[in-house]
């Protein structure tokens, strides 16, 4: 069940992202792709056979509309909800994120709009005994999880939160 | 937004202890109610540990109503934790500060963030989980592999674009963590000074457990440049950071997680 007072507790501190649709690039090591939809997987009950129960959510295409917006899938035994968030402003730019519900459950979240933010990351001589340092491309890499939250946390949370309202889940 | 693969993983996520904790396990599973228990770990930690909350015992024995002998086993543990972090981080991470006011103030949330994780990897392990990644906040306890024969991908998040990553680790049965200022600005201020830290600007840390890992994160971005050094100096621990002016640097024992081919 979803606490209600976890909620809450979104607005005070650092907020994690969970932005694993926007990193993620499919594995080349797994052969099931869909073409250029999320289809993200949705935990089944694990005491049957351990293979996930999937649905697709809605296309990564943000809505403009600012209001919480439900796209419910069929009804039927493990079926996800997806429930994109409003956008929120930012002085870096719209944030809007997108929640999956599985059973009452929250199942993931994902960012549908983030702002990109200035270039940076040019590297310099630097030469320390211990310290090491070269340019690496990571841009487009296989990636499971990320370390490290943004300057856009609150308002991802805000996201959420309409989210989570809108599935009677805050 | 690109494509997904596909794997069968159990997730949850929940926002909970200031911050939204998410899971993500690969065969064998573990039971339903065992996450269940999980969370509900982790909000029994909020409770007591809270700085947010007057009736948690953390806010209580600020506030002088209860000493540290009367609070439970996990409150003095986490506070000795603290203090020994103290006193090896030079008090660059510290739990007890001069409040406004001069009033003491005591504030473990960044030891203890990351030891409710590890003790929620604990419990996965005991129900027979092996390969799972637990992330509170962007601070990962990372277990086994995604799938066999590949260690899970950790993107450090670059400082300035959101949708960038500056560096992939590949980590097994290890924790990362990143401090920095990512999050509203500088919120992290040198326990020494009270001042924002200068020379880095994001620190990722990877060690064996979440707890010290996190607040060894939390040391370095405080100590600046001088905490890498600090850092290379400690077995089994590995920092990467980016600088206040865009560079990018790592101890030694980063070169086992960093992946060049990304």
């Amino acid at each position: 069940m979803m606490p209600k007072r976890g909620v809450a507790a979104l607005v005070v501190t650092t907020i994690a992202l969970v932005l694993l649709l926007s990193f993620k690039t499919p594995d080349d090591t797994l052969p099931t792709r869909n073409g250029g939809v999320s289809v993200v997987e949705r935990g089944a009950q694990p005491s049957a056979a351990p293979r996930a129960t999937r649905a697709p959510t809605s296309n990564g295409t943000p809505a403009a509309d600012p209001t919480p917006n439900p796209t419910s899938a069929p009804r039927g035994a493990a079926t996800a909800t997806t429930i994109v968030g409003p956008l929120v402003s930012t002085r870096f730019g719209p944030v809007q994120v997108q929640i999956a519900v599985v059973d009452g459950r929250l199942q993931d979240v994902s960012a549908l709009q983030l702002p990109t933010g200035r270039h940076s990351g040019q590297i310099s001589d630097f030469s320390e005994p211990v310290l090491r340092e070269e340019a690496l491309s990571a841009q487009s890499a296989n990636i499971d999880i990320v370390s490290g939250a943004t300057y856009t946390s609150l308002a991802y949370a805000r996201s959420l939160q309409a989210a989570l309202d809108q599935a009677g889940l805050g | 937004m690109t494509a997904t693969r596909e794997v069968a993983a159990m997730r949850r996520v929940e926002p909970i202890m200031g911050t939204t904790v998410s899971l993500d396990i690969r065969p064998p599973f573990v039971p339903e109610h065992i996450l269940d228990d999980l969370f509900d770990q982790l909000r029994d930690v909020e409770a007591r540990f809270s700085t947010y909350r007057p009736d948690s015992e953390i806010s209580r024995l600020g506030r002088g109503e209860i000493g540290e002998d009367h609070c439970s086993l996990d409150v003095r543990y986490v506070l000795a934790a603290c203090d020994h972090l103290a006193q090896v981080t030079g008090g660059a991470f510290d739990a007890r500060r001069r409040g406004p006011g001069g009033a003491d103030v005591i504030d473990p949330s960044g030891f203890v963030k990351g030891w409710a994780i590890e003790e929620a990897a604990w419990l996965l392990d005991s129900a027979g989980a092996r390969d799972y990644w637990i992330n509170a906040g962007g601070d990962i306890v990372a277990r086994g592999h995604a799938v066999t024969g590949r260690s899970w991908r950790v993107g450090i998040r670059h400082p300035d674009r959101a949708d960038r990553v500056a560096a992939v680790l590949a980590v097994s049965d290890r924790a990362v963590a990143t401090s920095g200022t990512y999050e509203r600005g500088d919120h992290i201020a040198d326990p020494r000074t009270g001042l924002a830290p200068a020379g880095l600007r994001s620190v990722t840390v990877v060690g064996p457990g979440l707890a010290f890992t996190d607040a060894y994160a939390t040391a370095v971005y405080v100590m600046g440049i001088d905490g890498l050094r600090w850092l290379a100096e400690r077995p089994d621990y590995a920092a990467y950071a980016i600088t206040d002016d865009g560079r990018t640097v790592w101890t030694d024992g980063m070169e086992r997680y960093l992946v060049r081919d990304a």
